[in-house]
């Protein structure tokens, strides 16, 4: 644990922070060139936000202080993965606090404390969203965590920096077990995410929504933080994506300066090719029914199984 | 962990690929994409037969290679589509356990499978030998998927795609059979398919519908 | 000076003192209440006195009481006494909530039930320091019977009856299995003692034999599959700090009892009785967590929840079990350790939410959850010690379900170092169902939580609901601190732990104990987790978030309607009921339920929709024993005729035969 370590920790929070709306941002874009509209500015999340907060919020009557506090912690959750994720140095001294089972964790608080903020309201489209939420969570968790679990198999650790140091230095060494992690990594990413064959982010209608109708109530600087929450939450899987299944380039182990400046316009660009691949998948997708959810996670929670089946197989 | 050599981990991957595609196919529903499967399955073995014929130096090899790629990847699955267009039978396939639980006993088999390969890949002294077992569950869940859907195409191309996981085991953890047997092979699959296709013709003529249950009243 | 053993018995004798005491005939509520409150302090002196005698070495003393020739023999070391701090420290804080709870209900008899309270207490403290089979079966009998009167403390109502039957019956079917465990056990040496017991090494299959009868018997009490059936019965019947005794310390004696005969008295270990037991838990867990996401009646919701929990405890003993079979020590003490972690947790949150939904009960006398809502509002106190417990238990970071999950999946984790391949690839599967466990354990406990807090109160008379009383309000904040603290800093109670990881394993974890405020076993760069740094950096975001927020942006809140989408007549009942917050799951795992459906047709002018589950195993397990009982009946009921004379000629006969068969 060095300064230069807490250096490069504060630096990739606030890489994290600022460029998680611009992901946002960027992938709209895509999905609006990929459907032939004219796409919205990159920065127009930013100004969304911006005006978010200059507003004069409006809580509903039934509220109590849980709904209000919520936002708050949903992004104190997201900031904290941020800074655990490995994106642009392995040298984190916070990752130290939460491995990939305690990341997986936080993702749940985030996931409990929105649910329960929308039961909070009392009506049917706050609950339902919530029930939703809970019912795609409770596949996609597990899922999650099973893929976290190859890339610690083969690491022989579940410390995310130690994972994606492994990763990043294997000499040529393929892992199929991590072709299964990947497909079941992009389906889980999809779900958690609110992206189009689970959730469809630019619904307006009620009774599609699952993580919008939980967010029906919230105005103003909550929402803006709810928003912000979810940018950072994209920008997260992103992350995890990019370090377990395309490490190179990041700045591995103790790096100098100079390392970490040269990892972050490699980062820009797997982001961007992540983004549009995201905006790729949307576009190619329809929307299921909420009861073909479960297939689809199930699906992925057990190509996440078969990883690690394959990699003791592969590895023995 | 004594560093195994570039082209095997390839050979790995493509088992593993070929096992994706072996689930992905478990737990398809569409008729044209369970075929593309099929076509990227065979795509997949033949590379990783390109890869052991290039190797090991077994020309001969090569000559399975083309045959995979004429036959699997172009020449069934034109058959396949041009079969569906005829009968018109583009509908989504209900198999007869919903998708979830096929998926679960589809881990099952292959923890089976890998279970009985792993003491007869120790035996064998081929770098590659680890895949014996994805060969195994591949051609398991192909069986599987022949046994849970309902209609007459799916049931095909689960029947297919058991000779592929076949295939695959024998070029990948014994580096190929001999020439007569592989060409025997393609042409049993070749006739099977022929004769499939004029049954599923009969079988529409007689019942209007390629639904296997119909075949049942005939028990008598 | 005088060892910690003594001063238990001592303490288990106050508690009886107590009980008897309440027998005696005075007026005024204020003596009732004391009483339960020094029984508290009574709990507290045992967790006390257990938590600084742990790492001694084992005490053990002889009670010159019992049969002649047959003396009491009881013994405290490592086990007894982490079972005895978590006897403890969770019954401290559930006879505080009785003092209020029981004072405030019109029980009919608060005397009589004070004493079977206090004699339920001390028969479970005397299970956990018995040491001899003798001692153990008295005091197993004393406590199942104990519990058997309070939780059919309102016997006037008829469901009441019959879940005290059926827990009374499951009860000594799994007694008998723990007498014939014993039994085995001793060996034909005719000496009942675990000293004998321990030297003794058994021949061939015996072992195999007495495992698997201590994992029924053991398992009949703890509630593992398929001998659950009570629980969710008995447990709602209970008053709420009973039904908290028995879900947070009663199921542990059970625990206690597998865990003693396992490791302790048996001297080998299998490897297969792990996967046994590994697989069973995990099915138990399974079946509980689905269950409990379906329910409408909050206390049987917590009861399948606990089932559930005692299935992840009895996976923990099975990968144990497997671990030290196959000589990982290290291993085996790590999942020994979260094992006994998970334990301890369970004790706190359970007891935790129990009590809660006492207060809501006492409340609203309301227990169904489509009849509650809102009640964040009315009580406050109970809402915030209640979400402490639904976030614990959901297994979020930074509480304490948390870290005891965290560690059972690094057991798992390290477990491809085994030698069976099979198991290998087993493992995998089970880490799978564990955290599939776990994330649904996190939706129930949103319905819990969302059903019964949040949201508008469902029924009008809920405007009415008051907060706890004072002795409530302590034991929660009790349960909801210990919650915190255990959560905080593990690495202080895994060096507790760690005495009976020597006692029982033969190894201590190391690493883990290390560093108070950090877990690292086997070391850093393998696994890490702090949970008081995620607190605090969570805790420092939203104090500076608020702060950056507030100071920047001077909008003002106003509060307001909620969106009604356009449609005017949103009412409370509008929210999402039990039912329709489990149905998603009820709908995916339709293959575990046996659901009844009685569907209304269109032209209904009072349409019904009724939906019934129940449990698969009754139709396909206890039914059929049933029914095979009632034909034996039959068929012995035959040979009654009624006449005196016949009965007579029974006798004689057997006599003759008798005198025939010792000739």
């Amino acid at each position: 644990m060095s300064a230069a370590g807490f250096l490069s920790q504060l630096l990739q929070l606030a890489i994290a922070l600022t460029l998680a709306p611009i992901l946002v941002g960027w992938v709209n874009q895509c999905r609006a060139w990929l459907s032939n509209r004219s796409a919205p500015p990159l920065l127009q999340p930013y100004r969304m936000i911006r005006k978010l907060f200059h507003k004069d919020a409006v809580v509903a009557e039934h509220a109590s202080w849980l709904f209000r506090m919520t936002p708050y912690i949903v992004f104190a959750a997201m900031a904290l993965a941020a800074a655990i994720v490995p994106s642009l140095a392995t040298d984190l001294p916070f990752a130290r606090a939460a491995d990939a089972i305690a990341l997986v964790g936080l993702f749940a608080l985030a996931r409990v404390f929105g649910a329960l903020a929308a039961m909070d309201i009392g009506t049917a489209f706050g609950s339902m969203g919530a029930r939703r939420e809970m019912f795609v969570g409770f596949l996609a968790e597990p899922a999650l965590l099973m893929v976290l679990f190859t890339a610690s198999l083969i690491s022989g650790s579940t410390s995310l920096p130690t994972i994606v140091d492994t990763l990043a230095h294997r000499e040529f060494a393929i892992y199929p077990s991590l072709a299964f992690a990947g497909v079941a990594f992009t389906m889980v990413s999809l779900a958690e995410n609110a992206r189009i064959p689970i959730d469809n982010p630019a619904t307006h209608l009620e009774l599609t929504m699952i993580h919008e109708a939980m967010l029906l109530e919230y105005s103003a600087r909550h929402l803006a933080l709810i928003e912000w929450a979810s940018a950072l939450k994209l920008f997260n899987y992103s992350c995890i994506g990019l370090a377990l299944f395309l490490p190179f380039g990041i700045a591995e182990g103790s790096a100098d300066w100079l390392a970490i400046l040269g990892a972050t316009p490699v980062l820009i660009v797997k982001l961007a090719v992540g983004g549009f691949a995201l905006a790729l998948i949307e576009t190619l997708s329809a929307k299921l029914r909420i009861f073909r959810a479960p297939e689809f996670l199930g699906t992925a929670f057990l190509l996440a199984v078969l990883a690690m089946l394959v990699n003791l197989m592969l590895g023995s | 962990m004594t560093q195994i050599p570039i082209w095997a981990q390839l050979i790995n991957l493509l088992a593993a690929v070929l096992l994706l595609l072996a689930f992905a196919m478990l737990a398809q529903r569409r008729v044209l994409t369970l075929i593309n499967l099929f076509a990227a399955q065979g795509f997949a073995l033949a590379s990783s037969t390109a890869i052991v014929a290039f190797a090991t130096h077994q020309p001969h090899l090569y000559w399975s290679v083309g045959l995979t790629l004429v036959l699997k990847v172009m020449l069934l699955p034109w058959l396949l589509h041009r079969l569906i267009l005829k009968l018109d039978v583009k509908w989504d396939v209900e198999g007869l356990i919903n998708i979830p639980t096929t998926m679960l006993l589809g881990i099952v088999l292959v923890v089976f499978a890998f279970n009985l390969a792993l003491p007869i890949s120790q035996l064998a002294n081929t770098v590659t030998r680890a895949t014996l077992g994805i060969a195994m569950a591949s051609v398991m869940l192909a069986f599987l998927m022949m046994i849970t859907r309902r209609k007459a195409i799916p049931q095909v191309i689960g029947f297919l795609a058991m000779e592929n996981g076949l295939f695959f085991a024998a070029t990948s953890a014994t580096y190929g059979m001999p020439m007569v047997v592989e060409l025997g092979i393609a042409l049993d699959v070749l006739v099977a398919m022929l004769i499939l296709g004029v049954f599923f013709f009969q079988i529409r003529e007689q019942f209007d519908s390629l639904d296997l249950q119909h075949l049942e009243k005939l028990k008598e | 000076m005088i060892g910690a053993l003594p001063l238990i018995v001592y303490a288990i004798v106050a508690w009886l003192a107590i009980g008897v005491l309440a027998l005696v005939p005075t007026g005024g509520g204020f003596f009732g209440r004391s009483l339960f409150a020094a029984g508290a302090l009574v709990g507290l002196a045992i967790a006390v006195m257990a938590l600084t005698g742990i790492g001694d070495v084992p005490q053990a003393m002889v009670l010159p009481l019992g049969l002649p020739d047959l003396p009491f023999h009881l013994r405290l070391d490592a086990l007894s006494a982490f079972f005895l701090v978590l006897l403890g420290a969770a019954t401290a804080g559930i006879s505080v909530y009785s003092a209020g709870y029981f004072h405030a209900s019109e029980n009919e008899s608060p005397r009589l039930l004070c004493l079977q309270y206090h004699v339920f207490l001390a028969a479970m403290a005397l299970v956990l320091i018995a040491d001899d089979a003798y001692m153990f079966m008295v005091a197993w009998e004393t406590m199942a019977l104990s519990s058997f009167f309070l939780v059919t403390t309102d016997h006037v109502v008829p469901e009441i009856r019959r879940a005290g039957f059926l827990y009374l019956l499951i009860a000594h079917v799994g007694a008998m299995a723990i007498l014939l465990c014993f039994g085995v056990m001793q060996g034909g040496s005719g000496d009942y003692t675990f000293g004998s017991m321990r030297s003794m090494v058994l021949p061939g299959a015996w072992p195999s034999i007495a495992f698997l009868l201590a994992l029924a018997g053991f398992g009949a009490k703890a509630g593992l599959l398929p001998l659950h059936i009570w629980l969710p019965e008995a447990h709602p019947a209970a008053p709420s700090p009973v039904s908290a005794l028995l879900s947070a310390v009663m199921l542990k004696t059970a625990i206690y009892g597998l865990l003693r005969v396992t490791f302790d008295l048996l001297n080998a270990q299998l490897w297969w009785w792990g996967v046994t037991a590994l697989v069973l838990g995990l099915l138990t867990a399974l079946f509980g967590v689905i269950y409990a996401t379906v329910q409408v009646d909050m206390k049987r919701l917590l009861a399948y929840s606990s089932i559930e929990n005692i299935g992840i405890i009895v996976a923990g003993i099975g990968l144990t079990i497997l671990f030290k079979a196959n000589g990982k020590i290290l291993l085996a003490s790590i999942t020994l350790v979260a094992t006994l972690y998970h334990a301890l947790n369970h004790a706190f949150f359970k007891s935790l939410l129990f009590l809660a939904t006492g207060s809501v009960l006492h409340s609203t006398r309301e227990r169904s959850l489509g009849k509650l809502g809102g009640l964040i509002h009315r009580m406050p106190w109970v809402a915030w010690a209640a979400l402490i417990g639904a976030l614990a238990i959901a297994g979020l970071p930074p509480l304490n379900g948390f870290v005891s999950e965290w560690l059972l999946l690094q057991a798992f984790l390290f477990t491809p170092t085994l030698p069976q391949s099979f198991i290998n690839m087993l493992v995998p599967l089970a880490a799978a169902a564990l955290v599939l466990v776990a994330a649904l354990g996190a939706y129930v406990m949103v319905k819990f939580y969302g059903v019964v807090f949040l949201g508008r109160p469902r029924e009008a008379q809920l405007a009415y609901a008051h907060d706890a009383g004072h002795f409530e309000r302590v034991a929660l904040a009790w349960f909801a601190i210990g919650c915190v603290m255990l959560g905080l800093f593990p690495g202080t109670v895994i060096a507790v732990i760690d005495n009976v990881n020597t006692a029982l394993i033969g190894a201590t974890v190391g690493h883990a104990g290390d560093r108070w405020w950090m877990l690292a076993p086997i070391s850093p760069e393998r696994s890490s987790y702090s949970p008081l740094i995620v607190l605090v950096v969570i805790v420092a975001v939203v104090a500076l978030t608020i702060q950056i927020v507030h100071r920047t942006y001077h909008g003002r809140v106003r509060s307001g309607p909620p969106w009604d989408c356009g449609f005017p007549m949103q009412t409370p009942r509008m929210q999402d009921t039990a039912e329709g917050f489990g149905q998603p799951i009820r709908q995916v795992f339709e293959a575990f339920f046996r659901i009844e459906r009685v569907l209304p047709s269109p032209f209904d002018a009072k349409p019904q929709y009724r939906v019934t589950l129940s449990d698969h195993l009754w139709q396909w397990l206890y039914l059929p024993v049933v029914h095979g009982v009632e034909f034996m009946a039959r068929f012995a009921g035959r040979i009654q005729q009624g006449r005196i004379s016949i009965y007579l000629i029974y006798s004689f006969v057997t006599l003759l035969a008798l005198l025939m068969f010792i000739r």
